[in-house]
């Protein structure tokens, strides 16, 4: 089993999804995981997909999307990763407030430095409004209130809004 | 809210048949996104079908609710029982009903759910948090409607919409509301 990373970048436009999906379907590959978003309007695809295809011929596949130069695509055959074990605590971390540099690096730093693991991460700036939504896990036997207590004082002094509040599942 | 005193007193012995183990199906089989069949209450295939459902809930870890599609028929009976959950509120204890809807709604509420059928993923939905819900109990037949709240609500929700071929793959918040699970009961 070959997996490739796929990554898409540039001008947004509709159709760079059908466009690139069908180009990949076209050379027999699957789709797996993928995220596509817009970053402050820009079109941002990413997606590990699985077939025999070599990285040279995906990329020559793809290269029409990237001839006018409003897009940028890399390709890059990656291992297979075996899921992380799961035997600590799910979280979400929330921050909003006033803008500035450095908020997403001094509160995933707290996360750092106790072992967990971050995996999941969204940043919007709207206006002067900045928010993170992460989710995060804890690995067992972290002092969770710890963890709450040093996340507060870092965004105290970053003059932002930071909770924590447990990921649970309802089990239906 | 009032409980339904005739929903709480009922329990499976009620249906006089001893409850058989049926495997959990789990997507993407066709039969959970298939709508269910309505059934006559009074068959003796849906009372099995009721008993089997309880007995396979009881046995599985965690499990509040089952509906029939998640163990292969396609037809509209479920059971639940969210009695030892610590969400719970009221509730009426361990019940099931066939042919059941939700007639009315009302404080939609977010949380994140999981599914026996769905191991692998878990979704953000956004469902009323208090309902009413009419359907027949399985053996007699009786039309019975009962008013739930809070986790209970969920739970029918989740199982009605499980009878109507509805997963809550099919009701997740945004394209960003689904998770692959980290943790497994």
């Amino acid at each position: 089993m070959t997996l490739h990373a796929i990554t898409v970048l540039g001008h947004d436009r509709p159709g760079i999804i059908a466009e690139t999906t069908g180009r990949l379907a076209g050379l027999g590959l699957n789709l797996e995981d993928s995220t596509m978003t817009l970053l402050r309007g820009h079109f941002a695809m990413m997606l590990v997909c699985e077939g025999a295809t070599p990285d040279a011929e995906i990329e020559a596949a793809l290269a029409p999307l990237t001839a006018d130069g409003s897009l940028t695509v890399t390709v890059r055959e990656v291992p297979v990763e075996a899921p992380a074990p799961a035997d600590g605590t799910s979280w979400i971390l929330s921050v909003h407030g006033g803008d500035r540099p450095g908020i997403v690096s001094a509160v995933v730093a707290v996360i750092a430095g106790v072992g967990g693991n971050i995996t999941d991460l969204t940043t919007r700036l709207a206006g002067d409004l900045y928010l993170l939504v992460a989710e995060v896990d804890l690995p067992a036997g972290v002092d969770v209130s710890a963890v709450e207590r040093a996340l507060t004082a870092v965004a105290a002094d970053l003059g932002v809004g930071v909770t924590l509040r447990a990921a649970e599942t309802d089990e239906l | 809210m009032s409980v339904n005193p005739r929903v709480l007193a009922w329990t499976e012995t009620d249906l006089g048949v001893a409850g058989t183990l049926r495997e959990v199906v789990r997507a993407p089989a066709a039969v959970l996104s298939t709508v269910g069949a309505a059934v006559d209450p009074t068959s003796p295939d849906v009372v099995r079908l009721a008993a089997d459902l309880v007995a396979t809930m009881r046995v599985s870890p965690g499990c509040v609710g089952l509906a029939a599609p998640q163990v292969g028929v396609g037809a509209k009976v479920f059971c639940v029982d969210v009695s030892e959950h610590p969400k719970t509120r009221d509730h009426h204890g361990t019940f099931v009903l066939c042919n059941a809807e939700v007639v009315s709604g009302s404080r939609n509420e977010k949380a994140r759910e999981g599914c026996m059928s769905v191991p692998d993923l878990t979704g953000d939905v956004r469902r009323p948090s208090r309902i009413v819900v009419r359907g027949q109990l399985p053996g007699s037949g009786e039309e019975v409607e009962l008013e739930a709240e809070a986790f209970e609500a969920r739970a029918l929700q989740h199982e009605i919409d499980h009878c109507d071929g509805l997963l809550f793959l099919d009701r997740t918040a945004g394209a960003h509301a689904v998770y692959a699970r980290r943790t497994y009961l």
